[in-house]
């Protein structure tokens, strides 16, 4: 049974408070901190963009699973912020990896959730025996329009993981994996545009919420598992507010989110942000816990998965670089004009 | 203008993953690598290595005026690190909330170095960073 | 080994600085012309050109320098060739044409250095001085000259508790010497106040730490030393003419507190003339950066490692000291069109040991020596000079 062998995380070191934002647009800071539990999110540094936040994690990985960097047998990269619209971030994240040259790659996009489609794909690859381990990583450097709501959120993360079948290697089996996929309008970016368009509040109900209950209720059938079963359950947040909320819907509580949470501190790192708060999970998860996962990609889709702890994580997480230390330690804030200059947003520059 | 490609492409490895090279012969290690050892001259053969991205701050100061190809990057921290292995190399020391002097631990890190124009490559490459 | 003794039988200098009036053409026929009537001979006497740029193609797009400068002077067909050794263009140029009158295949022999450096931006400038560096690993990652000299500075101030005042008091005594001199680019005294509160370039050093961009040409006519008194009153023997290259890239080298390649020079230079350091009476040396004259200094073997810095802010190398440096202003304040440098501070060692260097003329100057640096010190040229009478 496929199962993780090893996860890596990176968030650049720079933060940017909702109130620096708010101050500039003349909102109410406060209101915002409240509406969409969201406090600071973080900013890449001008030297850094989905590639090298994938390269950082993908080096995190690696050294986690404690595997040959050759042995990985295909590299998957999400994003909705690839470098290159031709020329793949995967190839960048191969060669500095230093991986072989046999290898299955590809970059892949459905806004949000194309790290998790990736687990997906590399998790049929290694159950069918075709490789060996492969790898899946999610990473943005989301662009919110300067003014827009979604400017408080869009922020810079991803996460790397290593899926294995070795049963002395896997940390955490995945028992299941389910997905809902329908073509929902929610938010999309044309070729060449530089920011994203979103259809306001329809982004919720039949975006968000629509896709991740249906998804987990999916999972619940087929599994025969409920709320009760987990120990921890992680959902995609666009925000710090509709985690909470659709949690609470499918009957979670705040307690078994509160691990994977991590929008309200470092914003919505897209396609990093639900592999981020797994990893987040499995920092501090001991063996026999359950974790659910359910991921959300505007346009849209959820692809849910349930996972299985096993007695190889503690052996391996000498070797984890955790979360909480690369989110919470060696931050640097920065103002709003610096933001945009670092963002490239000033005009006749 | 952007620039063909080529001349990136070449040193990837080092670029990346600073590999450099070690003598055969008295183990010398060398960064960027070379053909030709420095000590035992064409008597020996260069082996590819991969060095481990640890080091510590030699020499190092802020570029306030930069060459056109960093002209929105400046200012910026270049310093000269001595690696764990022995080479001395010339890098970028990215600024995070650690101080910087003059034996300052560093590692690497994956960054971009410059971007060629609006339509050009990416030229990605290691940077330091204080531990 | 030496076939014959060379002497310096004349010279001549355009006036430096950002000279909108003149392009390549005009520097060179500057300098090239003063030259030859100093040396009392004409254009068809001429056997070969050796001129020395480094960037013309940067700069001015013009490549071929060698035959432009030896027709635009009127030789008759001459061989001519450009010798680019960065900012050492200009000695390696003279150590070449010293060899070729030396070996006895040419007489008379001319060495020119030019460089018209104004013509574009000042970033473009600095990507085109970049390239005296390692391209693909100093350029490459935004590493500019200012930024090799100023890790170097970095490093001397660590290792010998050199300070910033010092340095600038290089810049302070160069700009005294230039005030003196009217083909230099600087004709404004200024003070250790003055470099310590200019614009930050590459910390340590600021602005006036920095020698400027500059436009500028020079010539001089070497001959045989046994029919030298034919040409000139006054021919200046050339004692030693030695170089030495070490690594491109500064962070391969043994130390970055000196350049290895100017002690090996020198050194060479000072037992081929069978004298030591304290012999010398002036020195034109290599002030690209403040620190520069410092390091160069020590490495030449006029002060032990760590001891130049004070020395010059104490004043033992002004005009008349101890021993007289840079007294044309350097690089710092006489300016420094790359390629021109390294002729040029021939030029100027040589009018002090004939005496015709009006207000800064230095009393009973009878050993002189240059110093041209390429790069951050991957080539370095010295040459002593002495009156031959």
């Amino acid at each position: 049974m496929a199962g993780i062998v090893g996860y890596g995380v990176h968030v650049p070191f720079y933060r940017i408070k909702v109130e620096d934002i708010a101050k500039v647009w003349g909102e109410d800071a406060e209101a915002i901190k409240t509406g969409l539990n969201i406090h600071e999110k973080s900013v890449p540094g001008r030297d850094e963009d989905a590639a090298t936040i994938a390269v950082e994690a993908a080096r995190r990985a690696v050294h986690h699973a404690g595997i040959k960097s050759s042995e990985v047998g295909a590299v998957y990269v999400g994003s909705e912020s690839h470098p290159y619209a031709v020329k793949p971030t995967a190839t960048v994240v191969i060669e500095s990896i230093d991986a072989s040259d046999h290898v299955m790659a590809a970059d892949l996009e459905f806004a949000c959730k194309a790290g998790t489609a990736g687990v997906q794909m590399v998790m049929g690859l290694v159950d069918s025996g075709m490789i060996k381990y492969g790898m899946s990583i999610g990473s943005d450097t989301s662009q919110g329009r300067p003014g827009d709501a979604l400017e408080y959120t869009a922020s810079a993360g991803g996460a790397a993981f290593i899926i294995g079948r070795e049963k002395k290697e896997v940390i955490a089996n995945i028992l299941k994996t389910v997905s809902y996929t329908s073509d929902t309008p929610d938010f999309w970016r044309r070729e060449g545009a530089m920011f994203p368009t979103h259809s306001g509040r329809f982004t919720g109900e039949p975006g968000y919420f629509k896709h991740i209950t249906a998804a987990t209720k999916l999972m619940f059938e087929t599994t025969g598992f409920g709320p009760a079963d987990f120990t921890y359950a992680v959902f995609h947040q666009p925000n710090g507010k509709f985690p909470v909320v659709v949690a609470k819907q499918l009957g979670f509580s705040d307690k078994q989110i509160k691990p994977g949470l991590l929008t309200p501190i470092i914003g919505n790192t897209y396609s990093g942000a639900s592999m981020i708060g797994l990893a987040a999970t499995l920092d501090i998860a001991r063996p026999g816990d359950r974790i659910l996962l359910t991921s959300f990609g505007s346009g849209a889709g959820s692809d849910s998965f349930v996972m299985e702890v096993t007695d190889n994580i503690e052996a391996k997480r000498k070797r984890a670089v955790k979360v909480s230390d690369i989110i919470g330690s060696n931050k640097v804030y920065i103002d709003y004009a610096t933001y945009l200059k670092d963002k490239d947003f000033i005009k006749g520059r | 203008m952007e620039k063909p490609s080529a001349g990136l492409w070449r040193k990837i490895k080092s670029r990346y993953n600073l590999v450099g090279s070690t003598c055969s012969k008295c183990g010398s290690n060398y960064f960027p690598p070379r053909i030709v050892c420095r000590k035992c001259g064409r008597e020996s053969k260069m082996e590819d290595r991969k060095f481990n991205g640890n080091g510590e701050v030699v020499s190092f100061t802020t570029i306030r005026v930069p060459p056109d190809t960093f002209k929105d990057e400046a200012p910026y921290i270049v310093g000269v690190v001595r690696l764990e292995e022995g080479p001395m190399v010339e890098g970028h020391i990215i600024e995070n909330s650690r101080p910087i002097d003059i034996g300052t631990k560093v590692r690497t890190t994956f960054r971009k170095m410059y971007v060629d124009g609006e339509e050009g490559l990416i030229y990605y490459h290691y940077k330091f960073e204080p531990v | 080994m030496i076939m014959r003794e060379v002497a310096v039988v004349g010279v001549g200098l355009s006036k430096f600085g950002e000279r909108w009036d003149a392009g390549l053409k005009e520097l060179m026929a500057e300098a090239g012309v003063a030259a030859i009537e100093d040396a009392h001979i004409s254009s068809n006497d001429v056997e070969m050109l050796f001129g020395g740029t480094m960037a013309s193609g940067r700069f001015m797009g013009q490549e071929h320098i060698a035959a432009l400068m030896s027709d635009q002077l009127g030789f008759k067909n001459v061989p001519a060739v450009r010798i680019e050794n960065a900012c050492a263009s200009g000695g390696s140029a003279l150590r070449l044409g010293y060899i070729s009158v030396a070996s006895g295949i040419h007489d008379i022999v001319v060495v020119g250095g030019v460089e018209k450096m104004t013509d574009v931006t000042s970033a473009e400038a600095g990507t085109a001085l970049g390239g005296a560096g390692d391209q693909e690993w100093e350029l490459f990652q935004g590493i500019t000259f200012p930024g090799l000299y100023a890790m170097m500075a970095k490093r001397h101030m660590y290792e010998y508790g050199t300070t910033e005042e010092q340095l600038a008091s290089v810049a302070v005594k160069n700009h005294d010497n230039a005030y003196k001199n009217r083909y230099a680019q600087f004709h404004k005294k200024i003070s250790v106040q003055d470099v310590l509160d200019s614009k930050m370039v590459s910390d340590p050093l600021k602005l006036l730490d920095c020698s400027p961009i500059s436009d500028g040409a020079a010539a001089l006519v070497l001959a045989p030393l046994e029919v030298a008194k034919k040409y000139n009153d006054t021919p200046i023997r050339i004692l030693a003419s030695e170089q030495a290259s070490d690594t491109l890239r500064l962070a391969e080298r043994d130390s970055l507190s000196g350049i290895k390649a100017t002690s090996i020079a020198a050194q060479k230079a000072y037992k081929h003339a069978r004298i030591t350091a304290r012999d010398i009476d002036i020195a034109e040396v290599h002030d690209c950066f403040t620190i520069a004259e410092v390091m160069a200094m020590e490495d030449l073997g006029f002060y032990q490692k760590g001891k130049a810095a004070k020395a010059i802010a104490d004043g033992e190398t002004a005009l008349n000291g101890k021993i007289s440096v840079n007294t044309s202003g350097g690089l710092k304040g006489c300016g420094h069109p790359v390629g021109a440098t390294g002729v040029k501070q021939a030029v100027e060692v040589v009018w002090q040991l004939r005496g015709d260097a009006a207000d800064r003329q230095v009393k009973g100057a009878d050993m002189g020596l240059t110093h041209n640096v390429g790069g951050s010190g991957a080539t370095a040229v010295v040459h002593v000079f002495a009156r031959a009478d």
